[in-house]
């Protein structure tokens, strides 16, 4: 038995409450909303952290491939800027194709099948042909780069790239004079990539250049990521990167490279035609419709710095843009 | 959330994170605090009513601490705080949102009734439905591409207005029927 304090009904507080008028609380008015309040928040809180807490422990096994040997010699434009770590980069990704969270490319990552691969290169180009992702590796020395990279969502990373320039493998088919733009096609495989079994965006994703932007030193095919096989997350296996652009040019897992006569349909500026244009530079002055693109974070920081014209890389690319109204032209 | 910061789950963006949680936290409990009086129009359930207002201080509570966050992630710059808030539309609904809660707030004391009289403090309370719909349309805004959860939560919103049309135009028929009867 419970030894009760003498002025307590050993059968707790009977319904007389219930009947006593509001204005003179008792004892149990404020414990059981208490109680209540507390019992609701607590599961609320639980409910939402189970819904909203990232999936779990993510694989970021380093790939098995090293492409990358210590003692490369550095790029031509390789920034001295701190690397973003290996796991945030491969853990924070916008690839749709996966899943509109940021952790689920690198949750769902594993069903994509990179190998084998293959390559179609068509249109205005004298030699079209389709070809093996190992073979056209093996076309072009690997080049590492140590590019910045800008999201349109405000934030940034410096990643460390291998790959080889597009203009080599450009060169190589021959463009057409009558070649203006490239347009690229990523893989389309609902079984593959399950967030294309949502109608978000018109699948396949679809990016595309001018043709003297995708003939730019800077524009880079790439295979890895800091020494190691891209990851699916980060676009396994051969993306482009635009490193002067905002990151949803740069299309991964591409499987298709057609020039064209015309400026071709790009997913994004037709999935929002206001705030994705094709060009999208990376451009403090012209901001997104809901946020200003004035400023960035740098993942890994907790402050915003200010956001570079070209993202920092004006003095290359400034002169493609010579009399175009960049407002305009976004 | 503490917890993730602590255990690093927070991920790499933890700014933006913070930020969207405490906002989806706000429009959550928004919900659930105009979810009692559907619940008890329904189902006779009286106990929602009871912790209503413990719903809309914490639904206060985190609207003030993603207001927070957001001023942070700004970098405390007041003057392009203002640029955002009078220039993108985006910004000024949230903001509208949280400034219409605020008095609201401040007459959450037991005393408040009294003093405002229950008509006028009804009234003034009346304004958490144009919140709960500007927060929801901030909420709508501030999603890229994937519409899926802004979409349930005006669905909600929707639902719970529509039980209370359908409830008050046919009311106590129930309760009063059944009651002298028994």
């Amino acid at each position: 038995m419970t030894i009760l304090p003498p002025d307590r009904d050993p059968e707790g507080r009977p319904a007389p409450a219930t009947n006593a008028p509001p204005s003179t609380p008792t004892r149990r008015d404020f414990l059981r909303p208490a109680a209540l309040f507390t019992g609701t928040v607590a599961a609320l809180r639980g409910g939402l952290t189970l819904l909203t807490r990232p999936p779990g422990a993510v694989d970021t096994a380093p790939g098995e491939d090293l492409v990358w040997r210590p003692g490369h010699p550095p790029g031509p434009y390789d920034t001295t800027e701190a690397v973003t770590p290996y796991r945030e980069a491969t853990t924070y990704n916008n690839f749709y194709e996966f899943g509109f969270g940021k952790a689920d490319p690198a949750r769902l990552g594993g069903s994509l099948r990179t190998r084998p691969w293959t390559v179609r290169i068509d249109g205005e180009v004298r030699r079209p042909q389709t070809v093996d992702l190992g073979t056209l590796q093996g076309w072009f020395p690997l080049e590492d780069r140590v590019y910045r990279m800008r999201c349109v969502e405000g934030w940034s990373m410096v990643m460390p790239w291998l790959g080889f320039p597009l203009a080599a493998l450009l060169k190589r088919v021959e463009p057409t004079g009558q070649a203006r733009y490239v347009q690229f096609t990523a893989l389309h495989d609902p079984a593959q990539f399950p967030g294309q079994r949502s109608s978000v965006l018109d699948w396949p994703y679809v990016e595309g250049l001018r043709l003297d932007e995708a003939m730019h030193p800077l524009t880079l095919m790439a295979v890895g990521l800091q020494g190691r096989v891209l990851l699916p997350q980060n676009g396994a296996p051969l993306r482009l990167v635009v490193p002067w652009k905002y990151g949803f040019k740069s299309i991964k897992s591409v499987v298709r490279i057609t020039l064209t006569r015309e400026q071709p349909r790009t997913t994004w500026s037709e999935a929002a035609p206001g705030e994705y244009g094709f060009y999208a530079n990376v451009n403090p002055a012209v901001d997104h419709p809901r946020w200003s693109q004035a400023t960035e974070r740098r993942i890994g920081e907790l402050g915003r710095r200010p956001t570079l014209p070209f993202n920092g890389y004006a003095e290359e690319v400034a002169h493609l843009y010579a009399g175009m109204d960049l407002r305009q032209f976004f | 959330m503490f917890l993730d910061a602590w255990t690093g789950a927070l991920g790499a963006n933890p700014v933006q994170r913070t930020l969207h949680q405490t906002g989806l936290l706000t429009l959550v409990l928004l919900i659930l605090s105009l979810a009692c009086t559907p619940l008890r129009l329904v189902f006779r359930w009286t106990w929602p009513a009871r912790v209503r207002k413990a719903l809309g201080l914490l639904a206060f509570g985190y609207a003030a601490l993603h207001f927070l966050i957001y001023l942070f992630d700004q970098g405390f710059v007041p003057s392009a705080i203002v640029t955002d808030v009078l220039e993108r539309p985006f910004i000024t609904v949230g903001f509208t949102a949280l400034l219409l809660l605020l008095p609201l707030a401040l007459t959450s004391r037991a005393d408040s009734v009294r003093r405002l009289g229950f008509a006028r403090w009804q009234r003034l309370h009346r304004l958490v439905y144009v919140s709960v719909g500007l927060a929801a349309l901030h909420y709508w805004w501030g999603v890229k591409k994937d519409h899926t959860a802004p979409f349930l939560a005006v669905l909600a919103i929707a639902a719970l207005f529509a039980v209370r049309r359908i409830w008050k135009r046919r009311p106590p028929v129930r309760t009063r029927a059944t009651q002298p009867g028994d």
